[in-house]
């Protein structure tokens, strides 16, 4: 693997799961007094990101500081593009700094593909548009492998919300899918993409019905910046229709699991006393992330060979 | 994903010079399961006699015969003592000093009991170059601070290529950098023995 751009690039189900398994050697480094190797000493990540983020962002730096590489961070709101660099010029500088990995953020889906073929180092998609995020995808399916694993099969998903703009959706469909889950997508239709040909989904714009069968339900944050006409009447009617109460959440199996990937619009998709219940995997999620992202890192700049 | 690591295993423990298994025929059967026993049987007791007990002491094995041979071990000085040492697993991938030249696996999750204070007993198949062991240090380090640490190895090969030995040793085995010794562990492989495997061609072209 040169790039991880999108989840396919882990080659199906067995790379999915080797990077899984990997993971795991991570977290215990996560979860130790010094919590820190000097696996990656002297590589350097840069994350580029051209769109807010708080977790991902973080979540990387945190990763690349675990692994003792060293992290340049590149925010739009202070760099040269607010003087009109363009992309390509942007990454043809960094690579001239002689950077190990780039991870990279931004608003248009195919920017990290744009970004791998420009530059000498690895990249690492952080979210394209409405296109993929496959450490998001990689850090739910571990998270939930904590939970239900260690196989996944049968595994039933709800995923819920604006798929249409999601770009977590797509990489998580792919990839529960790899794992053998079933998964429905639930939400309005003026939400859903347009073509959904060759999805491995099934499709249903009302939530109470699949909600008393379903194992996880997985809520999406309404994207308000994305949303730039009137897909559905109000937040109000959304959150009526779609959002996941404390009503419905009382008709959850006892063991069905709540994941959401942040950040959260409290009391539109979901409310305040869900997202922090026991069945809630939200903080549990981010955790795993900073795992998940080492475990990418470490097989991109750290084996030096074909791990996955 | 079980085939990998079976496959990132034998270039961790044939280290540098990895040793093709096609061409490579078997030369001696250097231990069989009963010869394996009383060495390990041997080292446990020398444990004990040099730490004056197995209180303070704790078995660290590292991935992933060492981690078999170190329970082994502590069965073995609870089979005598009054106490079963503590025992510890060490993944040491991170530490080595050939990230990035060849391919590099984590072999399992760290495990490792308090170790502050304690002598620690680091716990391997074969001892060959010396980096794997060089590399446990650095990791033992990050885990705590040992009053001291010792080396326990099954098979001393020769070969370091740093300024480190052995403080139990189950056979000192004077062997070509060609050769390949392979440990076998019932955990592991499903039956006990040591065999050395060479390869002929190359083995009058060395040394």
């Amino acid at each position: 693997m040169k790039h991880l751009l999108s989840i396919d690039d882990l080659g199906g189900r067995s790379g999915i799961e080797s990077m899984l398994d990997l993971t795991d050697s991570f977290l215990e480094v996560t979860q130790r007094d010094i919590p820190k190797v000097p696996a990656l000493r002297g590589k350097t990540v840069v994350s580029l990101f051209y769109e807010d983020s708080t977790r991902t962002r973080l979540s990387f730096e945190t990763a690349a500081k675990r692994l003792s590489a060293d992290t340049m961070t590149f925010s739009v709101s202070t760099s040269s593009v607010k003087k009109g660099e363009s992309l390509l010029d942007t990454v043809q500088t960094i690579d001239a700094m002689g950077v190990d990995a780039i991870v990279v953020r931004h608003g248009a889906a195919g920017a990290p593909h744009r970004v791998a073929s420009w530059s000498s180092a690895r990249v690492v998609n952080a979210g394209d548009g409405c296109h993929e995020h496959p450490t998001q995808a990689l850090l739910d399916a571990f998270t939930l492998r904590r939970h239900r694993g260690p196989s996944l099969d049968g595994c039933r998903i709800a995923i819920v919300g604006d798929i249409r703009h999601s770009r977590v959706a797509r990489s998580d469909v792919t990839a529960f899918h790899a794992l053998g889950c079933e998964l429905t997508l639930v939400g309005p239709p003026t939400l859903m993409p347009e073509r959904l040909d060759g999805w491995p989904v099934t499709v249903t714009s009302d939530l109470d019905e699949v909600l008393p069968d379903v194992d996880v339900v997985y809520l999406l944050r309404i994207q308000r910046e994305r949303i730039g006409q009137a897909l559905f009447p109000s937040l109000r009617e959304y959150s009526a229709r779609w959002g996941l109460s404390v009503e419905r959440a009382a008709r959850l199996k006892p063991d069905t699991l709540v994941m959401h990937p942040g950040p959260m619009n409290r009391g539109i998709e979901i409310a305040g006393e869900v997202a922090d219940s026991a069945r809630s995997l939200v903080t549990e999620q981010v955790a795993n992330g900073v795992a998940v992202r080492m475990a990418v890192l470490w097989s991109l700049l750290g084996s030096g060979g074909p791990i996955v | 994903m079980p085939s990998q690591q079976a496959g990132e295993r034998d270039a961790r423990e044939s280290t540098v010079v990895p040793v093709p298994a096609a061409d490579a025929v078997l030369r001696t059967h250097v231990f069989d399961a009963a010869d394996l026993r009383r060495a390990l049987t041997r080292i446990a007791h020398e444990i004990v006699e040099r730490n004056h007990g197995a209180d303070q002491v704790v078995l660290v094995g590292l991935y992933t015969r060492g981690v078999a041979l170190a329970h082994r071990i502590a069965s073995a000085i609870a089979s005598f003592e009054a106490v079963e040492p503590a025992i510890g697993a060490l993944d040491v991938a991170f530490y080595r000093d050939d990230i990035g030249l060849r391919p590099v696996a984590p072999l399992g999750p760290t495990e490792v009991p308090d170790i502050a204070g304690k002598v620690v007993v680091l716990v391997d198949d074969v001892l060959f170059t010396g980096r794997t062991a060089r590399a446990a240090l650095d990791a033992l380090h990050e885990l705590g601070r040992p009053r001291a640490v010792q080396l326990a190895v099954l098979v001393d090969r020769g070969h370091r290529e740093l300024p480190l030995r052995a403080d139990y040793v189950g056979k000192n085995l004077p062997t070509r950098s060609s050769e390949d010794v392979r440990v076998r562990l019932a955990e592991v492989d499903g039956d006990d023995g040591v065999d050395l495997w060479g390869i002929p061609e190359r083995e009058d072209e060395r040394r």
